[in-house]
């Protein structure tokens, strides 16, 4: 039997999901016009005032806002309501070292906490679940989304943030952990290192919600069959609050978007129209409830479809589906945004030429990153040592740039192909899509 | 009383090398001591050729990265034990090596060391003090 963390929201009509959303918006855009300069002007600038917004239908006419909004208005350009009132910052990885953050009152992180929890809810938890976090904690919101979560629904929950196998396995074995949260990759990579250590029988997990990466459907079959356990996807932005925005249910066809918080569209990524439900394109948010951080318009950059077929589990907000590409050039390895002008404005600030290539693998179900760089006479020494040292300086700046772990292969001049057009930044070779 | 070495960027992959030496080939270069220092991806090969100005203008043209560093090279007597004087002066001195290889002369009975030191000037001291004088680029010619 389907269970729901809140059946009066998730099941609500068509109809009743509607009027939730016409209310809210209207309320958001009077917020955010009365609050923050940024929108006023823009929308001033397309002659419109908050009355021109009177449902869901005026949508189309507020302009659209893009991660480089979220970076010129960086950090409290864009912020709704006074400071004092926030209790929370999250943050994503930025280009050029400026990050997107977000900001959360009391109210943002409750509604957060309760998408998360429907989640949990639909990946068969319970209060009598121990939930296993391994994303991430800290400014990243995978951990602390799924955390908020488990607690709302009142689970066991395992703050273990990532990494450290030998600990996640110990606990899971000893803890009996039964929902395990993480990245889809980190899932398979901890799937196998279970079954080499001839464990598999002493873990009590049944489900996993895995998230803030693309994973395919051999994937999920894969982590399913390994795990022995339903392996659904969970999908979020920490523009819009984190993971939660949408999930999946027990049918896994796709992902219902919290509705009552959240205004999907799909446009055309080149001409900005609104396209019809079915048609693949960008996936944009209006967030409705938010007091701190609502962002009108946000285009994700993500590719997919919505549909509004009937779905067994009886939850009646829109599905999602998977993502199916990007309309920009970012790239998520590990579970991290990285963007290629990230790369490229470490090279330059290092002396490198910015003729570079990121090559991306998956091995051994962990995403890897290399780049490319070729070598310059300024970089040169006849000491191996001192060579080194710099191409060590290299990595640490990457990493510290990118928050994730990339090898440099320094390769000789003029080996990185010129193109004549558009050059061939990146060569992923996981097929995720 | 230094010598011309010339560091290049080599990548660490089959045919990189042999590259290389057909280029010096087609000009007709000598190399006189060679050696490699390498990592996972790519290396630095060490060259001592009898005309580095020549050398570089042809690396240069071909879009090899490189670099001259004057170097010591040191004669030795081509004996068990001929190494070791040298190197024991320098560490008596408190001269770090950075690196050091070995070629021999043409001539009988004797050998060459190659040294790269942090200061030349003091190493140079230090070792005519003990009887060796490092060889310039034209006594390594005459070598011959």
């Amino acid at each position: 039997m389907e269970n729901y963390f809140q059946p009066e929201i998730e099941c609500a009509s068509q109809e009743q999901i509607r009027k939730w959303q016409d209310e809210r918006l209207c309320k958001t855009v009077r917020h955010v016009y009365d609050n923050v300069a940024y929108y006023r002007e823009r929308m001033q600038k397309k002659g419109l005032t908050p009355e021109d917004i009177k449902s869901v239908d005026d949508l189309h006419k507020l302009p659209f806002l893009t991660k480089a909004d979220l970076r010129d208005a960086y950090p409290y350009g864009l912020l709704a309501c006074p400071l004092r009132d926030c209790v929370r910052i999250q943050s994503t990885s930025g280009t050029t070292g400026r990050r997107v953050v977000a900001f959360y009152t009391q109210h943002d992180l409750d509604l957060w906490d309760e998408c998360c929890a429907r989640a949990i809810v639909a990946a068969g938890g319970t209060r009598d679940d121990v939930v296993h976090v391994c994303y991430g904690y800290g400014l990243f919101t995978g951990g602390p989304g799924l955390n908020g979560g488990s607690h709302k629904l009142g689970s066991l929950t395992l703050p273990m943030s990532s990494g450290n196998t030998d600990r996640q396995i110990q606990f899971m074995v000893d803890l009996q952990s039964t929902i395990l949260c993480c990245t889809p990759s980190y899932a398979l990579y901890l799937a196998e290192s279970i079954i080499e250590r001839g464990l598999r029988d002493k873990i009590k997990l049944k489900a996993g919600i895995f998230g803030a990466e693309a994973w395919s459907e051999e994937m999920r079959h894969d982590i399913e069959q390994k795990l022995g356990i339903k392996a659904y996807d969970i999908y979020g932005l920490t523009e819009i609050s984190g993971p939660g925005v949408s999930f999946e249910c027990s049918e896994q066809t796709g992902m219902h978007i919290n509705e009552d918080n959240f205004i999907a569209e799909i446009i055309d990524p080149e001409t900005g129209e609104v396209l019809p439900e079915g048609e693949k394109g960008e996936l944009v948010f209006t967030s409705i409830t938010k007091e701190a951080f609502p962002l009108l318009r946000y285009r994700t950059r993500d590719i997919c479809v919505l549909s509004r077929k009937p779905c067994s589990c009886g939850r009646t907000h829109v599905k999602m589906s998977k993502p199916m590409g990007r309309s920009d050039d970012m790239l998520i390895v590990k579970g991290v945004n990285v963007f290629p002008s990230q790369i490229e404005t470490v090279l330059i600030n290092k002396g490198y030429p910015a003729n570079y290539q990121i090559i991306v693998n998956r091995v051994k179900n962990s995403d890897t990153l290399d780049i490319q760089v070729e070598m310059t006479s300024e970089m040169f020494s006849d000491s191996m040592s001192q060579v080194t040292a710099k191409e060590k300086e290299l990595v640490d700046a990457l990493k510290s740039m990118l928050g994730i772990y990339a090898t440099v292969k320094l390769v000789a001049p003029k080996t990185i192909v010129r193109s004549e057009g558009k050059a061939v930044r990146i060569i992923d070779n996981r097929k995720l899509y | 009383m230094s010598v011309n070495q010339i560091s290049v960027f080599l990548e660490n992959e089959p045919g990189k090398l042999s590259e290389f030496t057909h280029l010096l080939r087609e000009h007709n270069i000598d190399i006189r001591a060679l050696s490699i220092a390498e990592v996972e991806n790519f290396g630095i090969l060490r060259i001592i050729v009898d005309d580095s100005y020549a050398t570089s203008t042809v690396l240069k043209n071909a879009g090899y990265v490189f670099k001259i560093t004057p170097v010591l090279a040191v004669p030795l007597k081509d004996t068990p034990g001929g190494l070791s004087e040298v190197v024991d002066a320098l560490g008596r001195n408190g001269i770090n090596i950075c690196y050091i290889y070995a070629f021999t002369a043409r001539q009988k009975d004797k050998a060459y060391v190659v040294l790269r030191v942090e200061d030349n000037e003091k190493a140079v001291d230090v070792l005519v003090k003990n009887g060796y004088t490092p060889v310039s680029q034209e006594e390594l010619r005459l070598d011959d």
